[in-house]
């Protein structure tokens, strides 16, 4: 949990006092907001650099409607997580003006894809099936704007889900190069999946009024619908002798940095510019 | 997008075709390219009903279609051309007729 001291962009602004269910709130819109929006600037980078125009498109479109999600969860995180003079952080402030360690995402949406397609497949099936799980749970949330932007993303989510699905049938039972280094990008992600699904005192203490879901309760569907995916695409599920975790408290990859520095540089650099 | 004419060549063409709404008919939107048909249903859904255009879509394998060749042009299409009676506006209606 991040706080809120350090979200401030005027470091040593005393926070006025607020709800600690506000900014608990803001915290966990802020973490699923993060997931999106990292995830929506891997999915642009694949724009003009698909293996084919229609899948240019289809990676683009999924990437807008994580960036859709990320807007409407920034902006409501930004209403629970006010400056300290007491006015909301808008989307940009959150987008653009926070460091490395304030974001909350986890890390394997931050992971680059490097041109490797299948890398971006893999990500995407897991991940969906994660955010599938959520945004079906979360419609039924007592926090009425986080069940709203539920109830539009799951239909979303539901196509990326989709999507990776067809890929990953088709790339891990199609040739022996195409099995082979599906295989190989399933193996090299699967040691960030764990981190989905790790609870915190955060969660559990909006779990008891029904605001969050906990994301441990997601592992078994999710896990499922994966591991069903992957043995009907004749590929195995890895079994990782590591596990990356720190992402939901500001630790973050090498990777990350980079990222951060493309979709910030804009905003930083030219303060307040508008087209 | 790839320049690489492999890629390209291994992928087959289709011919998309949506309806825009209930009771009109599919018509043709464009085309794409697909490995099969599942995949070029969903690209269709991609490229061709972003923004609400369609509630139904086919596609249809590119080779799978028959035309018409421009060369046959004249042959096929030319002698409609001074047919007028084919037009039901070429038929006067008596003034007898009524309910029609």
């Amino acid at each position: 949990m991040t706080p809120i001291s350090e979200l401030s962009p005027s470091p040593g602004a005393q926070a006025p006092p607020r709800g600690d269910k506000s900014q608990a709130v803001g915290t966990y819109a802020l973490r699923l907001g993060d997931d999106a929006l990292v995830l929506a600037q891997r999915m642009g980078e694949w724009v003009a650099s698909a293996p084919q125009l229609e899948e240019d498109v289809a990676l683009a479109n999924i990437g807008l409607d994580l960036l859709g999600q990320a807007r409407n969860l920034l902006t409501y995180a930004g209403t629970q997580l006010r400056h300290p003079d007491g006015t909301p952080r808008t989307e940009d402030d959150l987008a653009y003006l926070r460091d490395e360690r304030d974001w909350t995402n986890v890390q394997l949406v931050e992971l680059a894809d490097d041109g490797d397609f299948g890398a971006c497949i893999a990500r995407l099936l897991v991940f969906s099936a994660w955010q599938h799980e959520l945004y079906a749970a979360l419609t039924s949330s007592t926090d009425e704007t986080l069940a709203a932007v539920a109830a539009k993303a799951v239909k979303e989510v539901a196509y990326h889900r989709d999507h990776a699905t067809q890929w990953v049938l088709r790339l891990g039972d199609g040739t022996d190069e195409s099995h082979q280094r599906m295989q190989a990008a399933f193996d090299a992600r699967w040691s960030y999946v764990e981190e989905l699904f790790e609870t915190d005192d955060l969660v559990r203490e909006l779990v008891v009024p029904g605001v969050a879901v906990d994301p441990a309760t997601h592992r078994e569907p999710v896990l499922a619908y994966v591991t069903a995916v992957v043995e009907q695409a004749t590929l195995a599920v890895p079994e990782p002798a590591v596990r990356h975790t720190g992402g939901r408290r500001g630790v973050h990859t090498e990777q990350f940095g980079y990222l951060l520095a493309e979709m910030q540089h804009l905003a930083r650099s030219h303060v307040g510019a508008t087209w | 997008m790839s320049a690489d004419p492999g890629t390209q060549r291994d992928w087959p063409l289709w011919e998309v075709f949506v309806r825009s709404r209930r009771g009109l008919s599919h018509g043709h939107v464009g085309s794409l390219h697909a490995p099969d048909a599942e995949m070029a249903l969903r690209n269709a859904r991609d490229i061709y009903t972003r923004r609400q255009e369609g509630v139904s879509i086919w596609v249809v394998p590119a080779e799978a279609i028959s035309a018409s060749s421009p060369d046959e042009k004249d042959a096929f299409f030319d002698p409609a051309a001074d047919k007028v009676y084919r037009h039901p506006t070429f038929y006067t209606v008596p003034d007898g007729v009524k309910h029609l």
